[in-house]
């Protein structure tokens, strides 16, 4: 991983978290993700083939509950959080192209 | 008596046998956030009636005599938890506005508990930070020296502790987050094991690391406000169906031939030289007190922050992924959804969030997975096997909570890999998913600024940790401290 620090792409990142930077912003976490970066490289010491990855440090696999039918969030209390919504629906900008 | 001052178990008694009421206590406490949170912004919102109303009714059903734990207690809550009418904002301009709609789980035992819900306490923006600098909506002070940060993320919590702005406060702890606040500010903060208490409801940052605990002003307010937390819950199902013992049944014993263990990986260079002085007293006194001292080793604790940095912040890029503008919090407006979504994001998030963000996005992007997340999450297992070896040789292990004492507000804002390193003895707990706790263990001298002990447990060994520390809690003084404020 160590060639590769130097050429991180902050706009390219930047787009795939959907994620607005000013100039400012993008010049200034180039330099310092870069030294982050740096920082992390620390791993490259460790020897970690045939080592298990830990996702979770308890154990738990495939936790299942019974599909019973209960109460929920009313959607009307849903709703009283949405920045634009009409009908109980989410308004958002126009996603499919007109036809 | 001054009632802001005393703890649950002190104040227990009185509600009892109604020698004050529930009112009594939440006005004190209010009363005193109204003469001292101007300075100190340990709360970034309160609902005075709504408190005073929640006593009232613990008042008329005669909660405290019927032996609910938590009667009529007053306990701030970090503003990342979802309360049932009250905003939930993260300390995020993203969250602005947005009222959450149901109760989490902790929030749920609480009332159950009887606990009076006092108010949201300041913390960095979705729990990302170390000193509570980088909140939307204005910094906190440590109450022993206002030029000084309370640590964080959770520094609202600690702050109101340690102030008597509450009798108790919940936090959550990710890396560090509850017990490094409260070695700063001179409290007790306890990160429960990965799984005992329920997320369910608590705005996730990194969901295999996040763990919702207690701050409390003594040892055995923590054991039974952790008793009150605990439990397995159905909606989280990363919570573990296993019995919640009376955690106050592990106080008052000995700690004569519990083996103590020592790692020399936490005893390195770097650490302020009377905060390495408090710990090592600290160990002497144990010894003292009966125990064995085992000296031992992590090896692999060099390596936590970089894994602990990759790993959070990819959990991370994907959990925050939810705020686009769409169902809650703010929006800016764009011609097509992604434009409205950057624009949102941008203009919601705080500079340190986005940093974690880009570090997140980056290291899980293609070409990057394998190199960064995946060997950060092999280095993950060599951390947690240090611990399960040692275990072998020791009941608990004890460090310093932090390195340093609290910093100056500003200090390190500049620089994220010197605000990252605060957190070098906390973290390893969180990626090995056992418990820790952070008691009080001495001052600087000048400025007289708390210290912090820190002991670690094997998984669910909550009891045992307790046990430990409110024995040292039991013959020492430090826990009996306040600033002057």
């Amino acid at each position: 991983m160590s060639e590769k620090t130097s050429d991180i792409d902050i706009s390219y990142v930047a787009y795939l978290a959907r994620l607005g930077l000013t100039e400012a912003e993008a010049a200034q976490f180039s330099a310092q993700l870069k030294d982050i970066l740096k920082a992390v490289e620390k791993l490259n010491e460790l020897d970690v083939t045939n080592v298990e990855p830990t996702a979770h440090a308890v154990p738990l696999t495939n936790v299942l509950r019974k599909d019973e039918v209960q109460p929920s969030i009313a959607s009307a209390d849903v709703m009283r959080n949405a920045p634009q919504q009409a009908r109980g629906l989410f308004i958002v900008p126009k996603i499919v192209e007109q036809g | 008596m001054t009632l802001h001052t005393q703890t649950i178990h002190e104040l227990r008694a009185q509600l009892r046998r109604s020698k004050v009421s529930a009112r009594e206590v939440t006005q004190a406490l209010l009363d005193r956030i109204a003469a001292l949170d101007r300075k100190l912004k340990a709360y970034i919102w309160l609902n005075r009636d709504d408190a005073l109303a929640q006593a009232e009714a613990i008042d008329r059903t005669g909660a405290a005599k019927d032996g609910k734990p938590l009667a009529g207690v007053p306990i701030a809550i970090k503003d990342l938890i979802n309360v049932e009418g009250q905003p939930c904002t993260c300390a995020s301009k993203i969250l602005q506005g947005y009222v959450a709609p149901y109760d989490a789980f902790v929030i749920r035992q609480l009332r159950e508990a009887g606990a009076v819900l006092l108010g949201r306490t300041n913390m960095d923006e979705f729990a990302m930070g170390s000193s509570t600098e980088n909140s939307s909506w204005g910094v906190t002070r440590n109450p022993w020296d206002l030029e000084r940060i309370p640590g964080g993320s959770s520094g609202g919590s600690a702050a109101a502790v340690a102030a008597d702005e509450a009798i108790a406060a919940i936090g959550t702890d990710t890396g560090g987050s509850i017990r490094q606040p409260a070695a700063l500010c001179g409290c007790v903060g306890l990160k429960p094991t990965y799984g005992r208490v329920s997320r369910y409801g608590l705005v996730a940052f990194a969901s295999s690391l996040d763990q919702i605990g207690p701050f409390t002003k003594d040892v055995e307010d923590c054991a039974i406000l952790l008793g009150v937390l605990a439990g397995h819950d159905v909606k989280d199902s990363t919570s573990v169906a296993q019995a919640v013992p009376d955690y106050t049944r592990a106080l008052g014993k000995s700690v004569k031939g519990l083996r103590v263990g020592i790692p020399k990986e936490y005893f390195i260079a770097g650490t302020d030289r009377e905060v390495a002085a408090a710990v090592r007293g600290a160990i002497q006194k144990l010894q003292s007190l009966g125990a064995e001292i085992v000296e031992l080793s992590l090896p692999h604790t060099e390596y936590a922050v970089a894994v602990y940095y990759l790993i959070a912040t990819a959990e991370a890029s994907a959990n925050l992924a939810r705020f686009d503008g769409v169902r809650y919090g703010l929006r800016v407006a764009g011609d097509d959804p992604i434009e409205m979504y950057r624009r949102t994001r941008g203009a919601g998030f705080g500079p340190e969030v986005k940093r974690r963000i880009i570090l997140g996005t980056y290291a899980l992007s293609a070409g990057y997975y394998d190199a960064y997340y995946l060997k950060a999450q092999k280095a993950r297992t060599l951390i947690r096997r240090d611990f399960e070896k040692a275990f072998e040789k020791c009941d608990v292990i004890v460090t310093p909570t932090s390195p340093t004492a609290a910093f100056k507000a500003g200090e390190k804002m500049d620089d994220p890999l010197q605000m990252y390193l605060s957190d070098v003895f906390t973290l390893s707990v969180n990626l090995a998913g056992i418990c820790g706790i952070s008691i009080p263990c001495g001052f600087t001298t000048r400025p007289k600024l708390p210290i912090g002990l820190q002991i670690m447990g094997k998984p669910f060994g909550e009891e045992m940790i307790l046990r430990v520390a409110h024995a040292y809690e039991q013959a020492t003084e430090w826990h009996l401290q306040r600033p002057n404020l």
